[in-house]
């Protein structure tokens, strides 16, 4: 596939009349996924995707075109080869663009992680064996994911990686069931076995009589799973440097009154140990680290070239969206096997579901607990929790509110598949809450 | 391509209990102009084919954007390869579902007015747009159109062929003010393409896009000087650009099969509705007609087969407030009929591209007008809220504990339509919500609406849904605002 992107960007640049630039964007992958519910297959296929998004620039005027390559370079130059015909077509009826940054200094880079993965029906024989006997519903993905740079500037960026995504539950009945992911470059057996038979004995916590609880406020644990869909709530534009400027984001407060949260976050997206490319998709290279909260006070903001144009400021290497894709919450001090014991009585929360912003100029959110959650007494797990939903300030979860967090931090591996097999992931710890509000 | 493409599948189908290829070839362009500025411009050309082979009970489908005979060969063998893999260990023996083998052609309504050249488009934009700056309140803006023209073949190798044809149309414009730490957005028809729709431009018309950049504006300073939204206990008036979001995640989701059956349980969540309850369930009050109905042309999600053949007729959901038959295409009903349920069900098995397999999704699910008037609802609230257009969603996974938000609120005291209010939200239980129901507007407060992104589905899958609503009003809704 390398190969190919490099001939294929080579070719992009023999189509250019004089004066005329490219870039251009490769997402690929080969991917098996299988679907599973009630232990049985439910879908399972495999999916071939190449995805060439190129933009021709002439001065300051700019088009671009997303096309579904074959994978044949012939046939592909063909399409190419008219697409560039037909963004020079549409070149004379578009305005300048004020707002167009290109990166002229070339850095090119390669990362490849060959394939060491084992042939998908091999991993769907063990995932089906194991489980024999539960009610398991998930879906396994596993295979290369490709992502590609090139300008006219020469530069050329390449991202290989073959990894595999196993996300599935165990049910026990209804809606009580307990979530894992087995995610990674190497399939291990073992490693399964041992993720599967942590869920298998939690399933067991669950055929307690389960309790609804009162609106309230309650000390909460919420694990590194759970504490992720907080966390990615501030990507809904929250670090977004735009969404500051617009004053649309959720963190403005903090920008524009100071507003703090508790001096033990420190946020940052850290791109030297996350798993999502080096560079952009204008070809800016990413920072190995960018901080966004340092002892709880704005530290920094996701700036994208197009950003950087329109405010006069540098860029950091954030894509259009100006989203983090490698957040990575400092450690506290509370050792994991500690966390029950130190909740004492409250709600244990492994994961929340269906968040949303409530109000956006507070960030205050709402959503729901999911899956293995449970009533603590005493240190000790008493009940399963009925769903709960939660409507709460992040400026106090994540403020005054918060007690620790764990000493111990997990890498969860964004297992997203909406626009083909994402590349994110964050770094965690959990959270002790004193006083988490659930309002339903 | 369409040419000969199903001439070429046919010749290469395996022998096989059921083969079948989908193409999707789709064309798209967002035209986007914000604060006067046009934004980076992108054609998406999205081209590629689905083979679903089914043998021996098992079931397999590969997806590949190579059209040659060879590339169609090898998804072919990729296909093939895992529906006998996943025979014997499959939710169901699929070589005893009868999937259908159809035979047409269909296409959206003809464009009322004719398409314009992309210099035109743009520059209808910058006019809404460079009217939006009322003053230094206004911090951003924009107003953008996209449109996209897709052209799915569906071929089965023992004959079956149907073509269909699709121009979708979105116009959005949106606002935002702020003052000191305040921030309000007010949009037509909301931030998410709420007006989506199938046909031409006229599409701009009755979406009211021409002239609102300066009346979108205006909303947006309202709601900047507005009071928060009450908190209390009260009746809730909720107009189309709401009803929407309100249908699509506390009705349709509910009510789609593959959730009951559980395949969603590991993503999108399940149902509070079990297979028992059709036909005999009462899930909202005598006032909720509900229906799926593929045929009303100019709906977004409107068409004539589904993405596994199945013909679409209009179908009664809801009626009089019974629950009456679940969103499921030919695979889930038959997999329901095999655990021992009759059930109907409709042609709702959907793909949202070539990449993805057809999963139950809804489509066009819309309430059927009553017979009251925007003013007699009014005149029958002692103290509630209007609420329009939707900008915050969140529902448990089962589909019951729900709480939404809207850009836009009017007080309503004593039958009167009063002030404005900012930040309105509300939250309820859907199993109880609907039973509040209190009166259904008439057609003249009805509107067609949709969203280009509901997601679902393992791999996960964004695909266009279409609701058509008039107003309605419950009571005894729990409402609250933002903090002061």
């Amino acid at each position: 596939m390398q190969q190919y992107f490099s001939e294929l960007a080579a070719f992009i640049g023999t189509c250019l009349k004089s004066g005329e630039q490219y870039k251009c964007w490769l997402a690929a992958e080969a991917t098996d996924f299988v679907r599973f519910n009630k232990s049985a297959i439910r879908q399972p296929g495999h999916v071939r995707r190449i995805d060439l998004t190129l933009d021709l620039i002439d001065g300051m005027r700019h088009a671009g075109s997303k096309l579904t390559l074959s994978g044949d370079l012939a046939a592909d130059r063909d399409q190419v080869a008219r697409s560039v015909a037909q963004l020079r077509g549409q070149l004379p009826d578009l305005p300048e663009d004020p707002h167009l940054l290109i990166a002229t200094e070339v850095h090119s880079t390669e990362r490849i992680v060959p394939s060491r993965l084992p042939a998908a029906g091999a991993i769907v024989d063990e995932v089906l064996a194991a489980a024999r006997g539960y009610d398991m519903v998930g879906i396994l993905a596993t295979g290369p994911v490709y992502r590609g740079f090139a300008n006219s500037f020469g530069q050329r960026n390449w991202h290989e990686v073959a990894s595999f995504n196993l996300d599935f539950s165990l049910y026990l009945a209804r809606d009580k069931a307990v979530k894992t992911a087995y995610a990674g470059f190497e399939w291990s057996s073992d490693q399964f076995r041992a993720k599967f038979d942590d869920a298998a004995a939690q399933l067991e916590l669950l055929k307690r009589e389960s309790v609804s609880l009162k609106p309230g406020a309650y000390r909460a644990f919420l694990t590194p799973t759970a504490l992720n869909e907080l966390v990615g709530m501030l990507n809904w534009d929250g670090f977004s440097e735009k969404s500051f400027r617009t004053k649309h984001s959720s963190l403005r407060r903090m920008r524009d009154e100071g507003t703090q949260f508790s001096s033990l976050i420190h946020l940052t997206e850290n791109t030297a140990d996350g798993l999502a490319p080096g560079f952009q998709g204008d070809g800016f290279i990413k920072p190995e680290r960018v901080e966004l909260v340092k002892g709880g006070a704005l530290a920094g903001s996701m700036v994208s070239p197009r950003s950087a144009k329109e405010y006069g400021i540098a860029a950091n290497g954030a894509d259009t969206g100006e989203e983090f894709a490698s957040i990575d919450l400092a450690a506290g001090g509370l050792p994991r096997e500690r966390a029950l014991t130190e909740l004492g009585t409250g709600v244990y929360i492994s994961n929340l579901w269906y968040t949303n912003f409530s109000d956006r100029a507070n960030c205050r959110l709402t959503g729901m607990t999911r899956f293995a959650s449970f009533w603590v007494e005493g240190g000790e797990i008493k009940a399963p929790l009925n769903v709960m939903r939660f409507d709460d300030s992040l400026f106090r979860l994540l403020g005054g509110n918060l007690i620790d967090l764990t000493l111990e931090r997990e890498l969860l591996i964004d297992g997203e598949t909406y626009d083909g097999r994402g590349t994110g992931s964050a770094l965690l710890p959990g959270a002790l809450i004193k006083d988490f509000n659930f309002v339903l | 391509m369409f040419d000969n493409i199903s001439s070429l599948f046919r010749s290469i189908a395996p022998a096989v209990d059921f083969c079948s290829l989908r193409v999707v070839d789709e064309t798209s362009e967002q035209i986007t102009v914000r604060q006067n500025v046009l934004q980076p411009l992108t054609t998406t050309v999205d081209r590629g084919a689905m083979v679903t082979v089914i043998h021996r009970g098992g079931y397999g489908y590969a997806a590949t954007s190579d059209f040659s005979a060879a590339g169609l060969k090898e998804a072919i063998h990729r296909a093939q390869a895992w529906a006998e893999a996943s025979a014997g260990r499959s939710v169901v023996d699929y070589s005893k579902i009868a999937l259908p083998r159809p035979s047409g052609r269909y296409a959206s309504p003809a464009a009322a007015r004719p398409d314009l050249p992309r210099k035109d488009l743009i520059a209808l934009l910058m006019r809404e747009a460079q009217d939006c700056k009322l003053d230094d309140r206004i911090v951003d803006w924009y107003a953008s159109l996209w449109t996209t023209s897709s052209t799915q073949l569906y071929v089965t190798a023992d004959g079956g062929e149907v073509r269909q044809d699709f121009h979708f149309v979105i116009p959005n414009l949106a606002v935002t003010a702020n003052q000191g730490a305040d921030t309000q957005t007010r949009s037509l028809g909301g931030q998410y393409n709420g007006y989506c729709r199938q046909g031409g431009l006229e599409i701009l018309d009755h979406a009211g896009f021409h002239g609102s950049g300066k009346r979108v504006a205006e909303q947006a300073l309202e709601l900047l000087a507005a009071p928060n939204c009450p908190s209390g206990t009260m009746d809730v008036l909720l107009m189309p650009e709401q009803m929407m979001l309100q249908i699509h995640e506390s009705i349709g989701h509910p009510l789609e099969l593959d959730r009951i059956l559980g395949d969603e349980r590991n993503f999108a969540g399940t149902s509070f509705v079990t297979l028992d309850m059709f036909g005999s369930y009462r899930y909202g009050s005598e006032l909720l007609n509900v229906t799926y109905d593929p045929t009303r042309p100019e709906q977004f999600a409107s068409y004539r087969w589904d993405d596994d053949g199945q013909a679409g007729e209009k179908a009664y959901i809801i009626r009089n407030g019974m629950l009456e038959r679940p969103l499921g295409g030919a695979i889930s009903q038959a997999r329901a009929g095999m655990d021992g349920v009759a059930l109907g069900g409709v042609a709702n098995s959907r793909a949202c591209t070539w990449s993805r397999p057809p999963i139950d999704r809804m489509a066009n699910l819309n309430i059927e007008p009553g017979s009251s008037t925007l003013a007699d609802m009014i005149k029958s609230v002692e103290r509630g809220v209007l609420m329009d257009t939707n900008v915050s969603w969140s529902i448990d996974d089962s589909r019951n504990k729900f709480q939404f938000g809207c850009e836009w609120g009017r007080l309503i005291e004593n039958g009167e339509l009063k002030g404005v209010v900012k930040n309105p939200n509300y939250r309820g239980i859907s199993a109880s919500f609907w039973r509040s129901l209190k009166a259904v507007g008439d057609a003249s407060t009805f509107n067609v609406m949709g969203t280009p992104f509901c997601g679902k589905g393992e791999p996960s899958q964004v695909i266009r849904v279409g609701h058509a609503s008039p107003a309605c009003l419950f009571e005894n809704v729990e409402v609250f605002g933002g903090e002061a």
